[in-house]
């Protein structure tokens, strides 16, 4: 029987086609003149420049970090190239102007934009390499006051807005990746919601990197004003090819007063083949400030990837203030995952909650590392975290580090940790009622993640839902 | 509908079965009763296709295929059901999805039509009456935090859902109080008929009072070693499982 386990767990990469089309790539390299060059290309303004080369001569005095449970090879910063655009870079002004090639690529990832726009109502920024290709849904979002839109054009329309926010949560100093990306950003997506706003749809972006020999580094900025409230969503995939390339992506989140956002990510970048060559790096910094009764609200299911570093943490700044981390990690074949949250209370009658739920098969390799720090004036915070493993045959590894820091005795903390086994009695009995031992890994996965399935929005939990099907194919044994 | 003959199994290379031979024709209901360790569970399990137990010699001719031959989930679809000792839990799957998908899976195995979620809640609503469960308990997951009582039943519920043409019954019985073997005695008695076979596999007579076999056989060291009418599952409730060992010796 674990020849099945193994089989559902080796299943093909099915989004890894390469796009052909004309790219403006910038030397594989980094220095000074490679910041000014981005800078140059994106028309930014003096401040944002000085900010990227500040944070450059941060990050030459800093080193990678190698406390993470994962093992690679050292990554050549100098042998990357930082940009790479599609070419034909007038301004879009509809998306009838987007390169067929391009919008093929969305189509075959099921994400036409006009089918979106007409069908779904949900608005997609999608960042192609790195340069954002289009917007959907504008006209109707600025109705009710809400900005979305790439990341450069935010620069462009909105500077203010960008300067206030930007490095707020996620300073340029903050961690060797996030620093990198400070310097080396391309593109993002940009969200503001005004005060009492309730946007009226789901706002997504689709991150798809295509040439080879490229980095990605996007940065998303979302700012929910006053009262405001926003969900939004990412989806990521990747062309398969034998290098490793590097994603460091940093988002940042500002939830003010009474406001609330939901960040819910689909994480598919390619993980490599079946035995452990190529794949993306996915070295993420994502971090939100929740201000006096704001929510943050982070959910993430990661089945792609090499190597997933990421924390997606709440700053739980004001009082009442309430942050919470769901996520679904898939580690098959030779992927490794490092993962977790951090949540920092900071004000009074904060609560936090965390549900990890992770899944390791094949030779994949998975950690949890979440850190709870109730601060001093934190009181009567309150804590619940639950981490759960379950693996699939019996070369695989799940491991768990949670920290706890509490510096007032008011706090009340909870920690709930399982590691299970997806048993053979399980699978025996669903075989024995007639179903197959696919559907029945498929159908105890679901099972396993249901607690952070139910907290994505509808259409994306049927696509998680699919995703982890096809991501543990033929690991079942 | 079945034919064992001389079937040798077990498991980790212990051969635990040694040369069984049994025959269930349709519509028939046979009990299989014997002491611990007799071979039972092994017996009901060669059947159903649990990985792990090996089959050294002998054949099963299951409506005139080799049942052996088939993969776990195609004996189940093809009517072969098997209501465990211990069922499995199986969390945050919900009850009524689970089952759903097994009747698909077999409905579309024969080429017929999968149900949808109102067709298969209107079947499912009538059977449960049977076991006497509430619909509260459809909705939750699997088995999970379910008494012993509600697992039986619930396999028995299953079992009168996917209405197999040959139900094996391992040591369902065990540890359940009157009432909940009542309960399981007539939802197995509802599902009789000349077209539906059970193999009733048990320690004690008590079960065969409400369900009462066609024949009984007494399983002893692997093999068959006695066999009769209802009648004999009383005389073994009388005399235990001894003089039956003693007689096997005896005659050898």
């Amino acid at each position: 029987m674990s020849e099945t386990i193994e089989q559902i767990a080796n299943q093909d990469y099915k989004w890894g086609f390469v796009t052909d089309i004309e790219a403006d790539v910038a030397p594989p390299g980094l220095n000074e003149e490679i910041v000014r060059l981005i800078s140059h290309k994106k028309e930014e303004p003096e401040w944002l420049l000085e900010w990227r080369l500040k944070a450059f001569r941060h990050w030459k005095t800093m080193s990678e970090p190698t406390w993470a449970n994962v093992k690679y090879g050292p990554i050549d910063y100098q042998a990357i190239s930082y940009y790479s655009a599609p070419k034909q870079r007038k301004k879009l002004n509809s998306l009838d102007e987007v390169d067929p090639e391009v919008r093929a690529t969305f189509a075959k990832l099921g994400i036409s934009l006009e089918e979106q726009k007409r069908l779904t109502g949900v608005a997609v920024d999608a960042v192609f390499d790195s340069v954002s290709v289009a917007t959907t849904f504008r006209t109707e979002l600025a109705k009710v006051g809400v900005i979305f839109c790439s990341f450069s054009e935010a620069v462009r329309e909105h500077p203010d807005l960008v300067r206030k926010y930007l490095g707020s949560v996620v300073p340029y100093t903050d961690n060797f990746f996030a620093t990198l990306n400070s310097a080396v950003f391309s593109d993002g997506s940009f969200c503001y919601i005004p005060k009492g706003v309730r946007c009226p749809m789901e706002l997504s972006t689709y991150f798809r990197i295509n040439s080879a020999g490229t980095g990605q580094f996007e940065r998303t900025l979302i700012v929910a004003d006053e009262g405001a409230t926003v969900s939004y969503l990412e989806g990521c995939t990747a062309p398969m090819r034998d290098e490793n390339q590097l994603h460091a992506a940093v988002v940042e989140l500002v939830a003010l007063d009474n406001a609330s956002i939901k960040y819910s990510t689909v994480q598919n970048w390619y993980p490599g083949d079946k035995q452990g060559k190529g794949g993306i790096y996915n070295f993420v910094t994502k971090r939100g400030k929740a201000f006096t009764n704001a929510k943050l609200s982070w959910t993430q299911v990661e089945t792609g990837s090499a190597i997933t570093w990421k924390y997606p943490s709440c700053i739980l700044q004001g009082d009442n203030s309430v942050g919470e981390f769901y996520s679904v990690a898939v580690t098959a074949n030779y992927q490794q995952a490092d993962t977790g949250t951090k949540m920092i209370h900071i004000g009074k009658n904060t609560r936090s909650t965390i549900v990890s739920k992770g899944i390791s098969a094949g030779h994949g390799q998975q950690t949890y590392r979440g850190a709870v720090t109730i601060m001093k004036g934190a009181t009567n915070a309150r804590n619940y975290s639950q981490c759960d493993s379950l693996l699939l045959g019996d070369k695989c590894g799940a491991h768990t580090f949670p920290y706890i820091e509490v510096r007032n005795s008011s706090a009340t903390m909870e920690h709930e940790a399982s590691t299970s086994k997806i048993g053979e009695d399980q699978l025996f009995y669903c075989q024995q009622r007639g179903i197959s031992a696919e559907d029945a890994v498929s159908m105890i996965v679901s099972g396993f993640c249901r607690e952070v399935f139910r907290e994505l929005p509808m259409e994306f939990a049927v696509e998680a839902q699919k995703l982890l099907g096809v991501s543990l194919e033929g690991s079942v044994g | 509908m079945l034919e064992i003959n001389n079937l040798h199994a077990g498991i980790e290379g212990k051969e635990i079965l040694r040369g069984l031979t049994l025959s269930v024709g349709t519509g028939e209901v046979h009990a299989i009763m014997g002491p611990n360790g007799s071979g039972k569970s092994t017996l009901a399990n060669v059947l159903a296709g649990r990985p792990r137990y090996e089959v050294t010699q002998g054949s099963v001719t299951y409506e005139g295929k080799d049942l052996l031959a088939m993969p776990t989930e195609e004996r189940a679809r093809e009517g072969v059901f098997l209501a465990m000792q211990y069922p499995v839990e199986i969390p945050g799957v919900n009850n009524i999805y689970f089952l759903k998908a097994a009747v698909n899976a077999v409905r579309k195995h024969h080429g017929e039509e999968e149900l949808d979620a109102m067709e298969f809640l209107q079947i499912a609503r009538e059977k449960m009456k049977l076991v006497e469960l509430d619909e509260a308990f459809m909705n939750r997951a699997v088995n999970e935090g379910f008494s012993g009582g509600e697992k039986k039943r619930n396999e028995i519920f299953q079992m009168a859902v996917l209405d197999p043409k040959l139900a094996v019954l391992d040591e369902t019985d065990s540890g359940l109080d009157i009432d909940a073997l009542r309960i399981v005695a007539e939802g197995v008695n509802a599902l009789r008929s000349e077209k539906h076979s059970v193999l009733v596999i048990t320690h004690y007579q008590r079960l065969l009072t409400y369900l009462v076999p066609d024949y009984v056989h007494v399983l002893a060291n692997g093999r068959i070693v006695k066999s009769g009418g209802k009648e004999l599952a009383l005389e073994l409730e009388q005399k235990g499982y001894e003089w039956i060992e003693q007689e096997v010796v005896a005659a050898r």
